[in-house]
Formats: structure tokens, C-alpha cells, sequence
């Protein structure tokens, strides 16, 4: 048998929103270190369901990186900590044989666990319903060049876009803050030409939204922009403050 | 206007602009207070300017108020909000990212700062005999000013009133909080209006940090320089 790893895993398992959660303690073997932090789970969960156990729940879809899914804090990092980098994406060989990892869910009263390490982030869902889009017209297909963008408010634009919703700057916030993801959608729009038109409304409707679902404020740590595995800026947040208090001051 | 008191964004611009307001006061406080250094006959002269005009004094005072008012009002409110958004920790209580130990503190450093103030003011302003630890009312030190007029002897009153080691180190370390909780207010106030951006935030981080050591090192300067008897009587 190939020698691989062995690691002790401390998991949060809540069976489901309404019941009360508890750390479970499971032996992980022989974890081959070229396999990704959630292949490493699935490999818990096939010994757990062939003991006729209840195996770990935890959100993933792409599993590359991009679709925002994965939401796990790992030893009290969401996401684990490497740089610019989902819990998909952090592989095994970052730990050592004999660690200790401690896997917890996301933790915001706006982010209310469904099972084990899921929980609803429906309430991402609601801010951008709020005002995250452009009312456009359809029709025929315009030509590609007739807006210009300036290539500077392009590429922050498209460095905000990098976004994927998966509310680790939630987790990682002391305050369970949703300001960086906000701000990455309001930037995003909010520069470009074609956002133009909502933007006031959209900064005002996004962070009422963002107050509805109860998250907290900015208190400027930085954390949220520490473990973004997108590498999304606080120069956001920045941008997202100055165009709410334009908006407000307009009266609008 | 209703944004600008329910609205997080709009408790932190409130939050900023009266700290940015109070940080202009501790500037102008400093550099009053280190006119005991000119001497006996420059810092009395400065205390009685200040306290010539009642209508002046009073709208500074009120406009003092009203802006440590708001500023506690919001951090009150806001942290209060922060701590429900977050019931729930981590297993042993990881510290956040990248989370300086000054932006962690804010509340605590702030309330304790309050403290020291009502304290402060009991102490030089409302001249409260009991909290200076010396015996010794501090609103009988009087002095004649060049063309016979008495005023306040607030040189004296500086003087008696660090002698005391206790009451000196707590107001260093009441200046030391005060300077910790700027190192990251300071900075963290372009951010809440707005006024950041990349290729200033560094120096702005940096410049916060430079200014709270200067002010800090401005405080202290006089009750040290008291301690070690380098100001006499």
C-alpha cells in the first residue's frame, strides 16, 4: 500500500440548521499529498459511509477554483490560508504527517449552516438582486468597440469581476463583514460606462440589502482581503464608500 | 439623511469625520501643552487666552461634545452590530488575518481613552481637589500676569499635578492607548470616506503611524520632563 499521510481531523458536524453542532474528531490515513483538500474529505467520507457513517457535508462544484462553492475554514483560515487559493485548490502536501487540522464552516448569523460545513449564502444572492446588474437592451448585437473603456477603469473592473461570491471575507472578518464582496460588484459596475446609468441607485439598494441580511461593518482589518482566494482589494471597499456617500449626498 | 444614522456606511462616515475633528483637537492640545516648555510666563498667557473669551471657549467645548458624542454613539452601535452578525466563533479563538493588534482594539482602547478623560478634565479643568492626589486645591494656584492681573498659574498646576508618579502613569498610558487606537484611526478614516487608493494608502498607513508617535512622544514629553525634574517650580 502506497505510505501517504496520516492526519487528525476536528470537523464541525451540525446535523442539520436547527440542531446544535459539535466538533467530531476522525483519523485521516494514508492521505496521498498530491490530492486536493476536498479529495481528501471524499476519502474520509467513502471510510465513514463504509462504516455505515454519516459522511461530512461540504459545499463543491467546479473544483478548480472558479465556481466559488467550497467554504471551509481550515485551521481558523477560510479557505486554509494559502494565497489566492480555494480550499479546491489547497492541496495536502501544504500539511505535514501527524497534523492536526481543525475544519469549521463559514460562521456569520447571515450565513446560517444548513448541515456539517454548508451553510445558505442566499442572502449573497439577495444583495445582488438588490441592485448587482445593468439594465441593458437586447436585441442585435452591438458592436464590440462602440463604448469605449478606458483601459485602467477596464482592468480594475475586471480585477473586481474576479469575485466569485463564496463569502470567505464573511468568515475571515471579525465583524462578519460583507463589505469586500459588495464592493467587488458595485466596482465592477460602477466603472465601466455601461453601469453608469444605475450607479447610484445600485450602491444605495446593495448596501441597504447588505444591512438587511445582518452582516457587519468595516472596521478596516484587512482580513477579508488577506484570505480572498481572488485577490479581490480594500481599494473597493474604498470606491464603494465614496460612491455611497455621493449617492446619499445627491439625496438620492 | 436617514442613510447617514441607520446605515453602516453612514455610522462610519459619522464615525471618520468626528475622529478626524477630535484628531485635529489632540494636534492643537499638544502644542498647547508643550508650551510649558517656553516657561512659567508662555503657557499661563496661552491658558488665560484660551479661557478670556467664555463665548469661544463654550462653542469649542460643546462642539468637543457633541463630536466625542457621535463618535462613541457610532462605535457603540456599530460594534454592538458587529458582534450579532458574528455569534460564533472559531475553535480556540484564531486572531483574524492580517488583523493589526490596533484595529482589534478599537472599542477597548477607545472606551478606556473615555475614561481617562472624564478623569483628565475632573483633574485640570473642573480642578476636582480629591482626584489630584497632591492636597491641594488646584484652582487657588493663581499668579499676577505682567500688568498685575491675576490669572490661573497653570504651570504650577502641570507641575504639582505630575509630580504625582501615580496619576503621570496613568496618563502615559492613557496617551499610549490614545496613540495605538490613532496608528490605525487614523489611516482607517481616508478608508470609511472613501479617500483611498493604491498608490496612497501605503503612504497613508505609514504617515498614520509617524503621526501617532509624534503625538505620543509630544504627551509624554511633559510629564516625563516633570518626573525627572527637568521642569521646576
Amino acid at each position: 500500500m502506497e505510505k501517504g499521510m496520516n492526519l487528525t481531523l476536528i470537523v464541525w458536524r451540525q446535523k442539520d440548521a436547527k440542531s446544535k453542532g459539535s466538533f467530531a474528531t476522525y483519523a485521516a490515513r494514508a492521505v496521498n499529498p498530491d490530492m486536493s483538500f476536498l479529495e481528501m474529505l471524499d476519502v474520509v467520507n467513502d471510510d465513514l459511509i463504509q462504516r455505515g457513517e454519516e459522511p461530512i457535508a461540504f459545499d463543491s462544484d467546479c473544483r478548480e477554483g472558479i465556481c466559488g462553492s467550497c467554504s471551509c475554514v481550515i485551521n481558523g483560515v477560510p479557505h486554509g490560508g494559502q494565497k489566492a487559493t480555494t480550499a479546491c485548490q489547497l492541496h495536502m502536501r501544504m500539511f505535514k504527517d501527524g497534523d492536526t487540522i481543525t475544519i469549521e464552516p463559514w460562521r456569520a448569523s447571515a450565513f446560517p449552516i444548513v448541515k456539517d460545513l454548508v451553510v445558505d449564502r442566499s442572502a449573497f444572492d439577495r444583495i445582488i438582486q438588490a441592485g448587482g446588474f445593468v439594465s441593458v437592451r437586447t436585441g442585435g448585437a452591438p458592436d464590440g468597440n462602440a463604448i469605449l473603456v478606458p483601459k485602467e477603469d477596464c482592468d480594475l473592473a475586471m480585477d473586481a469581476a474576479q469575485c466569485i461570491g463564496c463569502g470567505a471575507c464573511v468568515a475571515a472578518c471579525k465583524n462578519a463583514s460583507a463589505m469586500l464582496f459588495v464592493s467587488a460588484k458595485v466596482s465592477h459596475l460602477g466603472l465601466l460606462p455601461q453601469g453608469q446609468p444605475e450607479r447610484d441607485r445600485r450602491v444605495l439598494n446593495m448596501v441597504a440589502q447588505m444591512d438587511a441580511e445582518g452582516f457587519g461593518s468595516c472596521t478596516v482589518t484587512g482580513s477579508c482581503e488577506a484570505v480572498c482566494p481572488k485577490e479581490i482589494t480594500l481599494d473597493n471597499i474604498s470606491r464603494m464608500n465614496g460612491d455611497y456617500a455621493v449617492a446619499m449626498v445627491k439625496g438620492k | 439623511m436617514n442613510n447617514l444614522f441607520h446605515s453602516t456606511l453612514g455610522k462610519k462616515y459619522i464615525m471618520a469625520l468626528t475622529g478626524a475633528g477630535l484628531f485635529g483637537f489632540v494636534v492643537m492640545h499638544m502644542l498647547g501643552n508643550l508650551q510649558v516648555f517656553l516657561g512659567q510666563e508662555a503657557i499661563n498667557r496661552y491658558a488665560h487666552f484660551l479661557q478670556s473669551s467664555k463665548e469661544l471657549l463654550w462653542s469649542a467645548r460643546i462642539g468637543l461634545l457633541v463630536m466625542v458624542g457621535l463618535h462613541v454613539w457610532s462605535a457603540v452601535k456599530l460594534s454592538a452590530e458587529n458582534k450579532a452578525a458574528r455569534p460564533v466563533g472559531y475553535l480556540n479563538n484564531p486572531t483574524p488575518a492580517a488583523a493589526s493588534y490596533a484595529s482589534r482594539t478599537m472599542l477597548m482602547s477607545g472606551l478606556i481613552i473615555a475614561a481617562f478623560i472624564v478623569y483628565h478634565l475632573l483633574h485640570f479643568t473642573v480642578k476636582v481637589e480629591a482626584v489630584n492626589l497632591v492636597g491641594l486645591d488646584f484652582g487657588k494656584l493663581h499668579e499676577q500676569d505682567l500688568t498685575g492681573r491675576l490669572r490661573a498659574d497653570v504651570y504650577r498646576m502641570i507641575i504639582l499635578g505630575f509630580k504625582v508618579p501615580v496619576v503621570s502613569v496613568f496618563y502615559m498610558i492613557a496617551v499610549g492607548l490614545l496613540c495605538l487606537h490613532l496608528s490605525h484611526g487614523i489611516s482607517a478614516m481616508f478608508q470609511s470616506l472613501g479617500l483611498r487608493n493604491k498608490a496612497w494608502w501605503p503612504v497613508l498607513q505609514q504617515s498614520a503611524k509617524g503621526a501617532a508617535l509624534v503625538l505620543f512622544l509630544g504627551y509624554i514629553a511633559v510629564p516625563v520632563a516633570v518626573l525627572l525634574g527637568l521642569l521646576k517650580e
